[in-house]
């Protein structure tokens, strides 16, 4: 099982490096999007630094909502899906081996560079620090949960579309907690609550998350 | 005499069973209604607080209700599809979506009818609101789902799934927005009611609530019936139906 899981995100990773111009069009459409706040609402710094939290997690989920259709859907043009939920091994490990490798290719490198756009809006710098903590507890949440949309809407036309439609309200959650921790902290106030709480869903997300997704992934290729 | 329940499970008995129910409830709902509207406009007495606006809570209420206790019942109906594998269930699922969905757009429509009187503002960012919202989402999710695949048993299949995953969400998504709205807001605004209801005010709301429960099971029940025709158009028994005289 272990070697499943191992192999399969060697793999995930070694096909997303193959086309390393996907990968960097998540990221840079991460910092497009938080760019653009500025030039909308005006560079007054106060105002910056108060919607900073709000803006870098709200471009986060947009991030990730985007990867998204990688995560399934060329193996299923290919047939390789098919084989792999037919494989003698449990189609959750599969599926914790796909979301991992997702996770590791649009979801950390999202996570290194959120520093450097934080300090654009002025962020203190224990805000920053805790920004990074609730991005690397929270963007795994968001890997999770979106494999449960990719999975349903697997062959589905406008797939791109609707995954949206169904993932970003269970997004919520980890939105308040992620958005709330920074802001706590931004303010001088303490973020371990929030932090503690994305930790919970993070946990109950992969405890329940996987087998939602392998359900799905049946009735999608039965 | 024992009654075999799952004799209803195949849509063949289904549709007549629903043909002749759906006269009763949609009466019995015709009627609460009548009964309700009466009671909230002439017998309820005028709040001393809020004046004559107050009244919406007699649709906004049991709309509201309606709203969340329709999702668990199609995320009910779902599971058991999932579970027994049959299609009735499914199609209860997909019948009961859309009177769900039109009661959540009552519940925020009526509730912002009744915030501009009362609190000045359409729309709040209140955690009731919010979550309401975000209701109304998974619904259009649920049906969007179910409209974009073509094969009708995977479409049932696929959002049973989803409206399985909501249920598990929609109790975290209250909560963290109640979390996240008292932690943003003052008490400048709160939505909680005049802690002393009059009698006849609760009288009248429950009536309502009841004829939206009669609606609501109409409506899915024709509905369900209209899904049967569709989906069993093949079968026999539909056409010996059709060749019946009327």
């Amino acid at each position: 099982m272990m070697r499943t899981l191992r192999y399969i995100v060697s793999r995930d990773v070694l096909l997303a490096m193959r086309r390393r111009a996907d990968v960097a069009t998540t990221l840079f459409f991460f910092v497009i999007v938080a760019s653009l706040f500025p030039l909308g609402v005006g560079p007054d710094p106060k105002l910056l630094r108060a919607m900073a939290p709000g803006i870098l997690w709200v471009a986060a989920l947009l991030a990730s909502m985007l990867s998204l259709g990688r995560l399934f859907a060329a193996d299923y043009a290919d047939g390789s899906l098919e084989q792999l939920v037919l494989a003698p091994d449990p189609l959750a490990v599969v599926v914790i081996g796909k979301v991992l490798a997702h996770w590791l290719v649009s979801g950390l490198p999202l996570v290194l560079i959120s520093p450097v756009i934080a300090l654009q809006f002025d962020l203190p710098a224990e805000a920053i620090a805790t920004l990074l903590l609730a991005l690397l507890l929270g963007t795994p949440l968001l890997s999770l949960i979106g494999a449960i949309g990719a999975a349903l809407t697997v062959g589905v036309r406008g797939g791109g579309v609707l995954v949206s439609l169904l993932v970003l309200p269970l997004y919520v959650p980890v939105l308040i907690f992620g958005a709330g921790a920074v802001d706590a902290s931004a303010s001088g106030m303490d973020a371990g609550g929030h932090l503690s709480i994305l930790g919970a869903l993070l946990l109950l997300g992969m405890a329940l998350a996987p087998w939602a997704t392998s359900a799905a992934l049946r009735i999608s290729l039965e | 005499m024992k009654l075999n329940w799952f004799k209803y499970a195949a849509p063949a008995t289904f549709y007549p069973l629903a043909g002749k129910l759906i006269p009763w409830f949609a009466w019995s709902g015709a009627i609460l209604a009548v009964a309700g509207l009466y009671l909230s406009f002439f017998v309820a007495p005028t709040d001393f607080q809020q004046g004559e606006s107050y009244r919406i809570i007699f649709i906004h209420v049991p709309a509201a209700w309606m709203s969340m206790f329709i999702y668990i019942v199609m995320a009910g109906w779902a599971a058991a599809g999932l579970i027994f594998n049959t299609r009735l269930s499914s199609m209860m699922a997909s019948a009961l979506a859309p009177t769900g969905a039109l009661f959540t757009v009552i519940a925020l429509w009526t509730g912002a009818l009744w915030g501009k009187p009362t609190w000045g503002a359409w729309w709040v960012w209140d955690a009731r609101l919010t979550s309401e919202l975000i209701l109304l989402f998974l619904y259009l999710g649920f049906l969007a789902l179910h409209a974009a695949i073509d094969d009708p048993r995977r479409a049932d299949r696929a959002s049973a799934v989803l409206a399985l995953v909501g249920v598990v969400n929609v109790p975290i998504i209250y909560f963290s927005v109640k979390w996240w709205n008292t932690l943003h807001q003052g008490a400048s605004v709160s939505m909680t009611m005049a802690p002393k209801m009059a009698a006849t005010m609760l009288l009248g709301m429950l009536v309502m609530a009841l004829a939206c429960w009669m609606y609501s099971i109409a409506a899915a029940l024709a509905r369900v019936r209209c899904i049967i025709l569709e989906r069993e158009q093949q079968a026999e028994w539909i056409a010996n139906l059709a060749k019946e005289p009327t």
